[in-house]
């Protein structure tokens, strides 16, 4: 095999870090490029944290405004999805805090509760469970289902299963410890499988 | 293995990091605890459920209003 291409020395930068760069620099497209790969991300998060549409809207726009505010914040240590994933998490958190002004709300909020330590319902479900409803019908069961959890455990499955984040990402973003995480995700996988089960179990369809 | 031994050990096995010795009684004990091999498969389809139907999923027009908006408010900032 041979190389035509110049050899030209490059270090391990993520590609990231150097759009971070020319952002610093002036570049606003070098910004939107950023905005475009993770506005998605960031809206699915911040809905699944506070449940709210509008404001999770309101907290994309607000997390990359905050996020190109504090450009030179970025160290470059963790990575930008992570450092932003941080943001979004605070400002959902926020959020949520507002709208219900009379309770606290925090990643330690509800987490106490022994809910989904232990397996109760071992009913098999059948290969592909979905199959048994419309998108619409099980979007809802999803959405209700998720919706029950309480924040704390909702925010880590969310990160780490749904937006696939590893363990030491979440723990960063959360500002939790590694072992913390992998607490709240087991739990919280299994109070979803838990809840999930009454609507996917096998022979049985949507419960009334 | 006991069942309460295996949950501890769950998430560090669904990430994969679990040492050969672990591994093979985890996986003795799935082969003789119908209940926990239960919980493993169907907490498996839980997570892919979720990962496969994206359920916060931002229309098109919307999402290039909020791009267009927070690039605007960038340009402000400037």
């Amino acid at each position: 095999m041979t190389a035509t291409a110049p050899q030209i020395e490059e270090q391990e930068i993520h590609p990231d870090v150097a759009l971070v760069e020319l952002a610093r620099a002036g570049d606003q497209a070098a910004f939107e490029k950023l905005v475009r790969q993770y506005d998605r991300q960031i809206f699915r998060t911040a809905q699944h944290i506070t449940q709210n549409r509008e404001d999770a809207e309101d907290i994309t726009q607000d997390v990359f405004l905050k996020a190109y505010r504090k450009l030179d914040q970025f160290q470059g240590n963790s990575k930008f999805s992570t450092w932003l994933t941080r943001i979004a998490v605070n400002e959902s958190l926020m959020r949520l805090r507002k709208r219900k002004t009379s309770r606290t709300v925090s990643m330690d909020q509800d987490v106490q509760t022994e809910e989904g330590s232990i397996p109760r319902d071992f009913a098999d479900w059948s290969p592909n469970p979905e199959q048994n409803f419309t998108q619409s019908e099980l979007s809802e069961i999803l959405k209700k289902t998720i919706a029950g959890l309480a924040p704390g455990f909702r925010t880590v499955f969310t990160l780490r299963d749904i937006e696939n984040l590893s363990t030491e990402e979440t723990a960063e973003a959360l500002g939790l410890s590694v072992p913390a995480v992998k607490s709240r995700l087991l739990r919280a996988r299994l109070q979803l499988r838990e809840r999930l089960s009454r609507y996917l179990k096998k022979n049985e369809g949507l419960t009334s | 293995m006991t069942c309460t031994e295996f949950l501890a050990k769950m998430t560090d096995f669904f990430d994969g990091h679990v040492e050969p010795t672990l591994l093979s009684e985890i996986k003795t004990h799935l082969g003789e605890c119908h209940h926990c091999e239960v919980v493993v498969s169907t907490t498996r389809q839980t997570i892919e459920i979720y990962r496969d139907n994206q359920v916060y999923e931002l229309p098109t027009d919307v999402r290039e209003r909020t791009i267009s908006s927070i690039m605007a408010r960038c340009k402000k900032d400037c």
